[in-house]
């Protein structure tokens, strides 16, 4: 097994006593000293400070500037990038050509090139998918770049002085900041579900622009394992569990994210992987549709359970693909597929677990009200 | 008091055995979530899974430490799971079982060796 990589931060997690795992590669904080449950409500109640510099932030150039940039990825993703607005930021999926997805990932209109951000697990794959299929494209990934994002309530008064200005942000816009730590790549985003920023900072002031955050009253450092509760109560999608190669973004309810002139009869319909079966399912529906799943114990129903449609025999009509105990919430709460007629909220369906059928019915996502700036 | 493996703490009181888990068990386990018991009455064999305890991270279970009867369980700790993060060796006690063979329990560990056991 190759050697586990490190952030900028490692160091400061390990000085703050975190408890670090092996994950995408890195070795990463799934929880400091507060744990998983208090820094869940830390960063809904204040602000939150997280380390993501394991994911991956590729620019995307060419010499004739955004457009043609934007053009080459419509054919790789199914959203709208000539329509992405200068410093707007955009959320969206790389397709297959069977239709899946391959990773989700944002993107960012930054004037005369593009920024992406994609999911650690699948950077190497998702740069090499870039580079085969952006002719004349150059793809340079900013591996001299740490990531933190600062999530929760108090965002914006913690990050304001560091970036004066930012607090005019609305939600998915982006700027540049010169700062006390060298330039300072802002979105007013995350995935938390909560109001806050990334803030992509080159790696020799990494440290310096955390330390600088957490000395402030209302922000903690929090770990993998809250970020984890905080986008399932958000019923925000993880990449490798709620979405995969074998899941339609119609499948997995993310059809917001295809903008109409992508769509049939739109401007620049289908010429992404997979558009016959994507920009069908846009009109026809699908079988089955990831849902929020409320446990009715107390339970939690984790990954992999699966779901019938009734208290005893017959085949499973569904599987929970993240399950974990919402701490907001106060209650178990997951996500998974079920059959369309099964999908409207407050259908009720049973999780086996431990042998047992339990109750489980579908709930509306998020759980949680997302707190965006609009 | 003894200790098992699997990091029960047994604390013999008359003619029955309280059980419950360590601290160091409730730390490594993280915030504790959600905890089934035994229904009293119940005859187990030593070994059989008796507890299941999900916290945060993922599920576990508890096994039997003997052979014997369930005689009392603490449902404070289903109602409030996290009480066994804050208080694991005292209040937060799991179940008290009836040992049909008390010789089993000189099998488990006294509290130094579960210390040198625990690193």
């Amino acid at each position: 097994m190759s050697e586990l990589r490190k952030t900028p931060l490692h160091a400061l997690h390990v000085e703050l006593g975190a408890k670090m795992v092996p994950f995408a590669g890195y070795e990463m904080p799934v929880q400091f000293k507060l744990g998983v449950m208090k820094e869940h409500q830390h960063t809904r109640g204040k602000a939150g400070l997280f380390d993501v510099s394991h994911m991956g932030q590729v620019i995307l150039r060419h010499e004739g500037g955004y457009a043609p940039v934007a053009q080459a990825m419509e054919t790789l993703v199914p959203v709208s990038l000539l329509g992405l607005g200068e410093k707007r930021q955009r959320y969206g999926f790389f397709t297959d050509s069977s239709g899946g997805i391959l990773d989700d990932l944002m993107m960012t209109n930054r004037g005369d090139h593009m920024l992406v951000v994609v999911n650690a697990a699948c950077k190497e794959a998702d740069i090499a998918h870039m580079k085969a299929g952006l002719e004349g494209i150059e793809v340079a990934e900013q591996r001299d770049r740490a990531l933190l994002a600062l999530q929760g309530p108090a965002a914006e008064e913690v990050l304001e002085p560091v970036a004066p200005g930012c607090d005019i942000m609305k939600f998915l816009d982006t700027g540049i900041f010169n700062s006390d730590f060298g330039e300072l790549w802002v979105s007013r985003s995350g995935y938390t579900g909560e109001d806050g920023y990334e803030i992509s900072v080159h790696a020799t002031h990494a440290e310096a622009l955390a330390r600088h955050l957490l000395a402030h009253e209302a922000v903690e450092p929090i770990g993998l394992g809250a970020r984890d509760s905080l986008r399932l109560e958000g019923g925000l999608c993880l990449y490798g569990h709620d979405i995969d190669t074998d899941t339609s973004p119609v499948e997995a309810g993310l059809a917001w994210a295809i903008q109409k002139a992508r769509r049939r009869g739109g401007a620049r319909e289908g010429g992404f992987p997979g558009a016959d079966r994507i920009l069908s399912e846009l009109e026809e529906g699908t079988a089955r549709l990831r849902v929020g799943l409320s446990p009715e114990g107390r339970a939690p129903m984790r990954e992999d359970t699966p779901l019938f449609a009734n208290d005893e025999g017959g085949e499973p009509v569904g599987r929970i693909t993240s399950g974990a105990f919402g701490p907001t919430v106060g209650a178990p709460v997951a996500m998974g597929y079920v059959p369309a007629e099964l999908s409207r909220p407050g259908s009720r369906l049973f999780g086996e677990l431990r042998g047992k059928r339990l109750p489980v019915r579908v709930t509306e996502l998020p759980f949680v009200p997302t707190n965006f700036k609009r | 008091m003894k200790f098992t493996e699997q990091h029960e703490w047994l604390k013999p009181e008359g003619d029955e055995i309280t059980v419950g888990i360590t601290e160091h068990a409730a730390n490594e386990l993280g915030d504790i979530v959600f905890i089934e018991l035994p229904e009293v009455g119940t005859t187990v064999a030593k070994d059989d899974e008796i507890v299941v305890i999900e916290s945060v991270k993922a599920a576990s279970d508890i096994t039997a430490p003997v052979d014997g009867e369930i005689t009392a369980v603490n449902d404070a700790i289903v109602d409030e799971p996290g009480k066994v993060n804050e208080d694991a060796m005292g209040e937060a006690w799991f179940f008290r079982i009836k040992p049909s063979d008390p010789s089993q329990m000189d099998d488990y560990m006294d509290e130094d060796a579960y210390k040198t056991f625990i690193g």
